[in-house]
This record gives C-alpha cells, structure tokens and sequence, in this order.
C-alpha cells in the first residue's frame, strides 16, 4: 500500500480545513473498510483516481457519532456504526427497514468497523474497476470492460458508459425513507435529500455522488414516517454469507383501509448506477389495491431495464424481488 | 518379535475413539506459529512485480529505479529480457526491503516494456481453441455403435461441466529464508517439508545438506502447496543478496491467479440402458484445460464400468495459472459428469436413481457389495425411500425441494514413511518423523497410535515433526500421509517396547515375551499383580533411553495399512425458482476408511469435505477476462466460498466393520470432496425438472436452465 499522511481533526471544520488545505489528494476515512483495506490496498487508481496522499480520519470527532430520535424523526451522525444502527431500539421501531438494510451489510465483524457515511460513500465493487491492471472510465481511463465483458453482476438500468451496480444497502434503504444528508462544507452546511445526493455516469462518471472533495458528511436525516408505514427490506445474494446485493428492495409506503396504495416509494439496489427508485412501479400502485396490483406493478421493471449480455437474470429477479418485498410488507 | 498388527477395536484404549485434536488449543488461541507467523531479526520483506499481461514477451526490465529506493535492499529479476510469459500473474521480479510498504513501492518503479502476444483464457467453447487444444487417441471397449443401436436401448444425451476453481489457502503460499554461510534455513508455507530440501538444493546448486526446512503449522494446501515455486527461489537469492532473512508470502491475488487450480471438464455424453435400467453403454467426447498444461483427463465413466464404451478426450492448453493436484485430481470432475449423466437417465426411464444405481452395482466391481451395504445406509439416513419424487413433482410454490446421490473411491494407500521413537528414562516418549499436519490431524493419530501402543497417555507423547532433519516422513499428499506414519509408528512403538521389556523383565523374574503394557502400567500377562507403572519401568533404563526405528512399509513386520476407499453422498436441496437461488438442506455422508484412527478427525474431513464441496457445487470459479485475459475474481469477494450460514445439516456416518478393522489404516482427506458436484446437481434437477449443465450452480444459470426447459 502506498503511504500516506494520517490527520485527526477534532471537529468538523478542522476536517474540512484540511481537506481544503491539501486538496483533492486527502480524502476523508471513516472505518476504512473501502477506502483502505479496499482501494488503497488494491492500488485502485487512475487519472481521474489519484490514491490519496493523505487520509482525514473522522473518528476523531465525536460529534459525528450517535442516534437521536424525535417526533420529526431520526438524526443519525455519519460516523455511527452500522452494528450501532441495528442495535438501536429507536430505530428498529419507527425506522426497521435501516435496520434490516444495516443488518444485511457485510459480516458482524465489518458492521463493526464500517460506518453510515462510509457505507453510504463507498466505491462501486465491479471487478473491471477494483482491478488494478484495467484502466476504466470511471478511474479516468477511456474504456468500459463490461460491455463487452462478464458483465453478470452490472447495472440492467442506467447504465450509459459506465455500468456499475451501486452497492450501498443503507443509502437504498434511506432513498425509501425519504432521507437526506447533511453535508459540511468550506461554504457551509448544506442539506441534501437523497433524492438528488446519487448521480449516474452521464452526470459526472468519477464520481456516484455530488459530495464534493472538499465536502463531509456530517449526518443523516430520517423524517418520521407517515403513521401506519409499511416498511420492508429484502436482499438477494448467490450465498447466504456476507456478500453485495444481486437486487436488493426497499419499500417504505402507507395503504388506505381497504389496502389501496397510498404513498410511498419502491427503491432498488444492485441493478443501476444509482439507488434505483422505480416510480413505474409506485405510480402504477397509486389507489390501486395493493394485493392484486403488486404483480402487474412489480413486471413494469421490465419496461425500464436494459440489461446486457450477461445479466438478464437480473431483470427477473428484480420483478420477483419487487413482488415479493412488498408482499411481505403488507404480512 | 512382537505380531505386528492393530489392536481389536475391543481391547483398543484410544485407536477409534473421538478423541480433540492435540493441537487444537494451540490454534485457537494463537500459540500456534505459521509460516506467516514467523518473524527473525534483522527480516527483509520481499514482494513480486507480476505479468499484467496473459501472453506476452519481456522486451526490456530496468530495475534502477527501484534499486535506488530508501529502504530497498536488493532486487531479483525472475525472468529476464527475452522471456516468453504465459499467463497473468507470472512473477517477474522480486524486491526485498525493510517493510511491506516500501517493498511494495518498489516493485511499482520496476520498468518492464512487454510485447503483448495473442491469448486464449476460456475453453468451454471449443471451437475457439484452434490448435490450443489438442485431442487425445479415441479409447473403445466393447462394442459402443452395436449397443447403441439396440432396438431396445433407452438413450440419453446430455452436456456437462465444471469450471476451474481455485484451491483459497487460507494461509497463501511463501516462505522465510534465512543464510548462515552456504547453509539455507527455509520456513516453507507446505504439504512436504523434506521434499522441498532437495528443490531447494538443486535450484541453488548447493548440496542437500547445507538446507534446513522447518515448518510446524500450515494453514491449508489441497494439493497446491508441493513446490518451492519461482517465489521461494527468489526469496533465497534476495537473503543471499543482502545477507538477511527474507520473508515472501503471496498477497490473495497472485495467490488465486498462480499458486494453484483445479482443471475443468466439459463433456458431450450419451449413455443407453435396458428399458429397465441395465446400464449398456458409454461415448463422452470431453475437453479440459488446466492452463499451458492443459489439464488432466478425468476417469470416464467414473466407477460405473459400462460393457461398451467410446471416449475421447481433448486438452485445452489457456494462459492462465497452472492447475495443481486439487484435492482428489481428477475425480470430483469424472464424478460430475458420470453421475449427472446417469441421474438424467434415470428420469428419462421415470425410475428413482436409488433403485437404477443398485440395479446396476455390480458394473463397480470388487467394491459393489460394499457400494450397496453404504448405499442403503444412506438412503436410511436421508429418508430417501419416504422423500424421494419424480423430478419436478415436489411440493407447489417456486422453492422446489429435491434429493440427489453420488458414489465415490479413492486409493489412499499409507506412503514410504520412517519414524523414531525413543523412550526416555522419565517415562515421556518421543516421536520424531518429518511429517507436516496439513489440517488432517496427523499430528492427534501419530500420537494416539504411540500412546496406544506402549499403553501411556498422549499426554507423555511428545512429538518432534515438519524439520527435514528427522526421519523421512513423506509428503501430504493423495490421502497417504496418515496410513503411512501411523504405520510407521506403529512399528516403531512395537519394537521400542520390545526393547524397554527386554532390558526390564529380569527384574520382574520373567522374559520380555511375557510382558504387555496395559494402561500406564508393564506387567506380566495373565498375571498383572506383578508390574511396574510405567514411570517406574522407564525408571529402570538408568541412563540409556531405548529408540527404535520403524518404517512403513515393511513386509516383514505386517501389513497395516492398504488401498482403497470410498463412500455415498446424498444431498437434499431448495431450489427457488424464481430467484435461482440454491440452498443445501442436508447431506448424508457413508464413507469407508479401513481402520479409524480417531474418529473425530476423521468425521472432521467428512465435515469439511462437504463444505469445500457446497463452495465449488454452488458458488466456485475462476472468471476470466476474453478481451484482457485477465482473472476478475482474484479476491475472496468474487471467488465465492462458502460460509457458516451455507453450510447445512450434515450427517457422518464412518463404515467401521469387521472387515474395515482388518484393512488397517487408509487415507481419507480426498474421497468425501469427490462426490458434492454431482449429489447437489443431482438433487437440483430432481427439485427442478431441469439440468442446469455445468458448476457453479448460480442463480443466472438455475434460472437459464429453468427457462430452457428439458431433461438434460
């Protein structure tokens, strides 16, 4: 692994201070799951991916820690574990599908170490990218490898140049609830709902969001959910141990008395650039009964997927994923 | 001289009990030392620049840069200007420095101009490979087309496979080496610590007896771990270089891509039979790679002798990593393709596989009646009879359950194996042979088989191993190892004590033949008040401990180990065939091994035999790159293994008769690995109605077979 500086900022603006300091070569470390024992230990770079020269290590500030709910809903600091964030009775209460999505991250050993910042920021897993020796678009090269490659596990919607998967499950999940980001930055704090937080290859290939180099996220904001919000998680993998998602689902949304869609929200991961909201499928929901819609619903991802030479699989378990997720939410 | 056989299973204190590895606290808590463990003052780190390309010639190195880096202590080209390189990962250069880091920096200001040449990485497609592949001569027993064309002969065709996977050490490959002078000290990652001795020598143009090679724990070889590689040359010229031990261990990357494969097999097969079942005739037209090499032939039809018989085989030869022997070579992939094959038939003739293979168990041989003892017990403990349905006609909803079966053999054969034992006035026992315990427990069995022997307990049992100045102990390898020192030691035991009682029974009014060992004690037999406890025995030695050789074989001194092995397999699976998925209910286990040493590690193997075998049945391959030629799966994130929550209900069941006890002790790491493939795809398109073709069975190819339908 390449050396690098180690800074410890006891507060958010020196973070942010040093990393307007030093420039886009410091980057800032949360568990370091990713960044180190991931791309820096894998020589993970490129033209537009320079390996930092200097890590910012926001372990050290302990404001970024913790959990607080209240009636508007739940502040989650960015530095919190994810294990910290399934432990939580708070949130397994009003907030269970960050739990479970928390809960289906990695192995008890990562969800240790690995954060909700860094779980929602890491890098995509596509084995041309994390290679060392393949110099893609997306470290800055001129090529995409998965196009005409083993594109098994790439994105079957969104994809344009670039066909990564994204792989975080909470950011999945916290798009479902209609989450947003608090971000520090050198012109101030900002806040940014999720909705607009993930950006796809066409917007800017180098990067999977709009969080600038000098920019950290400080927090994440849950709203409360609607009283009598139905929320479901599912995550499919090719094995039952720790692994990425093949598809994964939220779902987070309300039904009226006699079970007709009311509001709410379908999010996918593991099948685009980005957290992956299919409002085919929610506006084909709407006032309709959610039972006897959810199967007619859950096939219109067929309409908007793409999929490549190798991954049409994906198309169809993401409709039985869909039906599935929300049939489990009704109980 | 003492009748040199195994106790009976009746009188034994500790042969074939459950008996705790002797150095499983020393592993769990960390006292144990690996190769990776160990660390000699003043250590250089050493790490290697690899070929980036599959195919490619060196046009120029220029290691200046790296030479001149602080910390840098030496660099060694591997493979100089001019050379061809056929695959990925190959090592070029190694560089030693004084830590990881800048060892690692190093290697990345090593200049190397390559000439990119054309390459091949994928052989399933046979029709790309052009004159890569290269077929073997056509073998025919019988008379094939006659059988075939039978106006009765019921036929089925079918297309089978397995990818290559890798063998995932959980400690990787390398070694520490250390000079004094002309002398080499290794610390080898390995399954044969004296073999390595006379590499080592011979690649350095040193006698034998300036190497010393010492290893006390490995962590895992399968068969991939013989060598001393061009990385273990390499660390020996970097400590020559800089007068400093070096320490080289492979990162997991170039560990997955060149320490070591299993070859593939893929296979056209058609097989006939009878209408009611008679198994009458083979033809495979198969193909496999196992890199430059071109992979091993796989035994086709696989312990089904059918009377007719057609086969032809091609070798693919890939720029990928070189294949190993892979725990049992060969067999889990004629397996898979026998015992697929075989199951299709039987859905095609609507009969449970259970009753086809019974029908058909004499064309196994010499071993069928124990086939068809082992297979009952199987079915007894599957409930296979009560679960057992026609394909596809399990319960409604999209998770299908289905059962499936496979049988397996083995040599295993104890190797050449010399062992001293030597009995100390104070009573503890020392047993000194150059063996290694790569995970089988070899360490446990030497020790039960000396304390049983001499009647003491394994407590007073010290054992000297994995240092090429003891006895020749041989090399791990093909389930040998524990028929072969157990053996050895045995024999050894038997005449040590031989001696302790010629040299004590004057003083007990008697003559040596008179004497036994029961329990910790010498006494005279069929009258025990007279003895010694043993401490006292030992006592009477006065200065001169007693030591003895033993060896295996030696025909003059009894048979106690033989060849021969094998078992059933049945596994019951969930399919779910809307997301592809595969989940492992159960596996039932009936295994033979002659004579059992301790039957707790031997379960053991069974256990792990069939987690390895769930890895490389649903989840295993190596993926490589065509346009690169490149391996994507380098890693343990998408080289998939099996973990904890993929591991099923397993059930073990050791066949430990009469006739078993008499073949005295056989290997047994290797056979229950076999037989995974085909049980898991077996029971797949039982829970399905569709063969999915080829390993893994992953969800992108359950749900392609579901959607192309047919039986095979």
């Amino acid at each position: 692994m390449k050396n690098f500086e180690l800074y410890e900022p006891s507060n958010v603006r020196e973070a942010v201070a040093t990393l307007v300091k030093i420039g886009p070569k410091a980057k800032v470390i949360g568990g370091g799951s990713d960044l180190v024992a991931g791309v820096m230990k894998d020589w993970v770079q490129g033209n537009g991916m320079p390996l930092p020269d200097a890590l910012v290590d926001l372990s050290t500030i302990p404001q970024l820690k913790g959990i607080k709910v209240d009636k508007t809903g739940a502040t989650i600091g960015a530095m919190t574990t994810l294990t910290e964030i399934v432990e939580s009775k708070d949130l397994q209460k009003q907030f269970s599908l960050l739990t479970q999505a928390a809960h289906s991250v990695a192995s008890p050993l990562i969800r240790n170490f690995g954060t909700l910042g860094g779980n929602i920021n890491q890098r995509p897993r596509c084995w041309f990218y994390r290679g060392a020796e393949f110099n893609c678009y997306k470290k800055g090269g001129d090529f995409c490898y998965s196009v005409g490659g083993d594109n098994r596990y790439h994105a079957i919607i969104g994809g344009e140049l670039c066909y990564i998967v994204h792989p975080s499950d909470t950011a999945t999940a916290l798009l479902a609830l209609n989450a947003q980001a608090k971000i520090a930055g050198p012109r101030g704090d900002r806040t940014v709902p999720f909705d607009q937080y993930f950006i796809g290859p066409r917007e800017d290939v180098l990067r999977e969001n709009i969080l600038k180099a000098d920019e950290v996220m400080t927090e994440v904001f849950i709203p409360t959910p609607a009283p009598g919000t139905k929320q479901a998680w599912s995550k499919l993998k090719n094995r039952q141990v720790y692994d990425f998602a093949i598809v994964s689902v939220a779902a987070a949304f309300t039904t009226d008395a006699s079970g007709n869609w009311a509001d709410g929200r379908v999010v996918l991961g593991g099948v685009a650039p980005v957290p992956y909201r299919a409002t085919n499928i929610e506006n084909q929901l709407k006032g309709k009964n959610v039972k006897n819609s959810i199967k007619q619903a859950a096939a219109t991802i067929r309409t908007a997927a793409r999929p490549m030479s190798m991954n049409a699989y994906k198309v169809d378990v993401a409709q039985t994923m869909v039906e599935r997720t929300i049939l489990g939410a009704l109980g | 001289m003492p009748d040199y056989n195994w106790p009976e299973p009746d009188s034994a204190a500790l042969v074939g009990k459950r008996i705790s590895r002797v150095d499983g606290p020393a592993k769990v808590t960390g006292t144990a030392k690996y190769t990776y463990d160990v660390t000699r003052p003043g250590m250089l780190y050493a790490k290697v620049l690899r070929s980036p390309y599959a195919h490619c010639r060196i046009v120029s190195i220029d290691v200046s840069a790296a030479e001149k880096l602080p910390g840098v202590e030496a660099v060694y080209v591997v493979q100089g200007a001019g050379t061809e390189i056929h695959w990925q990962g190959d090592d070029i250069a190694a560089v030693a420095a004084v830590d990881e880091q800048t060892a690692e920096d190093a290697v990345q200001n090593i200049k190397v101009q390559y000439k990119q040449l054309a390459h091949l990485v994928q052989e399933e497609d046979l029709s790309k490979a052009g004159d890569r592949a290269k077929p073997a001569a056509e073998q025919v027993v019988g008379n094939p087309d006659e059988a075939f064309a039978a106006a009765e002969a019921v036929t089925v065709e079918g297309y089978y496979g397995t990818s290559v996977v890798t063998h995932c050490c959980l400690e990787s490959h390398g070694f520490v080496a250390e000079w004094e002078g002309d002398t080499l000290t290794v610390y080898p990652s390995t399954q044969a610590v004296e073999r390595l001795t006379g590499q080592f020598a011979e690649a350095l143009k040193i006698p034998a007896t300036n190497v010393h090679t010492m290893m006390q724990y490995v962590g895992g070889g399968f068969g991939s771990k013989f060598a001393v590689d061009r990385w273990g040359i390499a660390a020996a010229h970097l400590a020559k270089q800089t007068g400093k031990p070096v320490k080289l261990m492979l990162e997991r990357a170039p560990e997955q891509m060149v320490a070591g494969n299993r070859p593939s097999v893929y296979a056209k097969v058609k097989i006939a039979a009878k209408p009611d079942g008679t198994l009458t005739a083979w033809e495979s037209d198969s193909w496999s790679t196992g890199g430059m090499g071109g992979g091993g032939s796989p035994p086709m039809p696989y312990i089904w002798n059918f009377p007719h018989q057609r086969k032809r085989h091609t070798a693919v030869s890939i720029n990928a990593g070189s294949a190993r022997a892979w725990r049992a070579p060969n067999h889990p992939q004629g397996c898979y393709v026998t015992m697929c094959s075989i199951e299709d038939l039987a859905a095609k003739l609507k009969m449970d596989p259970l009753d086809l293979v019974l029908k058909n168990i004499a064309l196994t041989g010499e071993r069928s009646e124990l086939y068809r003892q082992e297979l009952l017990k199987a079915a007894e403990l599957m409930e296979w009879k009560r679960r057992w349905h026609p394909r596809a006609q399990g319960s409604p909803g999209p998770v299908k359950q289905g059962l499936g079966l496979a049988l397996h053999t083995w040599a295993g054969r104890g190797h050449a194996a010399e062992c001293r034992i030597t009995i100390h006035p104070d009573g503890y026992v020392e047993v000194s042979t150059c063996t290694q315990d790569i995970g089988t427990g070899t360490r446990t069995v030497i020790a039960i088989v000396a304390a049983e022997t001499l009647g003491v307990p394994m407590e007073m049992v010290k054992l000297n191993i994995g240092d090429n100045h003891l006895p020749p102990g041989g090399s791990s390898g093909g389930s040998t190892t524990v028929g072969g020192v157990s053996s050895s030691t045995r024999r050894a035991a038997m005449d040590a004590r031989e001696q302790l009682f010629a040299r004590i029974a004057s003083g007990l009014g008697t003559t040596a033949e008179n004497l036994e060992t029961v329990n910790g004690t010498v006494r005279v037999k069929n009258d025990p008040s007279k003895g010694f406890t043993w401490k006292q025995a030992a006592a009477k030695l006065g200065v001169n401990p007693v030591s003895a050789m033993g060896k295996n074989p030696d025909e003059a001194k009894g048979a106690l180990t033989s060849s021969g092995v094998g078992g059933v397999q049945m596994a019951d699976v969930s399919v779910d065939t809307e997301t592809g998925v595969v989940r492992v209910n159960k596996m039932v286990a009936v295994q033979d091994c002659g004579l059992i040493v301790d039957m707790k590690t031997a379960e053991s193997q069974v256990y792990g035999a069939m987690i390895m075998g769930i890895g490389y049945t649903l989840f295993e391959e190596r993926v490589m790159d065509e346009i690169t030629g490149r391996m994507l799966n380098p890693n343990m994130e998408f080289y998939k293994l099996a973990g904890l929550a993929d591991t099923p209900e397993m059930v073990v069941h050791m066949w430990t008769d009469a006739e078993q006890q008499k073949r005295g002790v056989i290997g047994l790491g290797e056979p229950p690995t076999i037989s995974p493939g085909a049980a898991i795809a077996n029971a797949v398109a039982n829970a399905t109605g569709v063969r999915v073709p080829t390993l893994p069975l992953t969800p992108d190819k359950v749900l392609a077979a579901l959607e192309k339908g047919g039986l095979a």
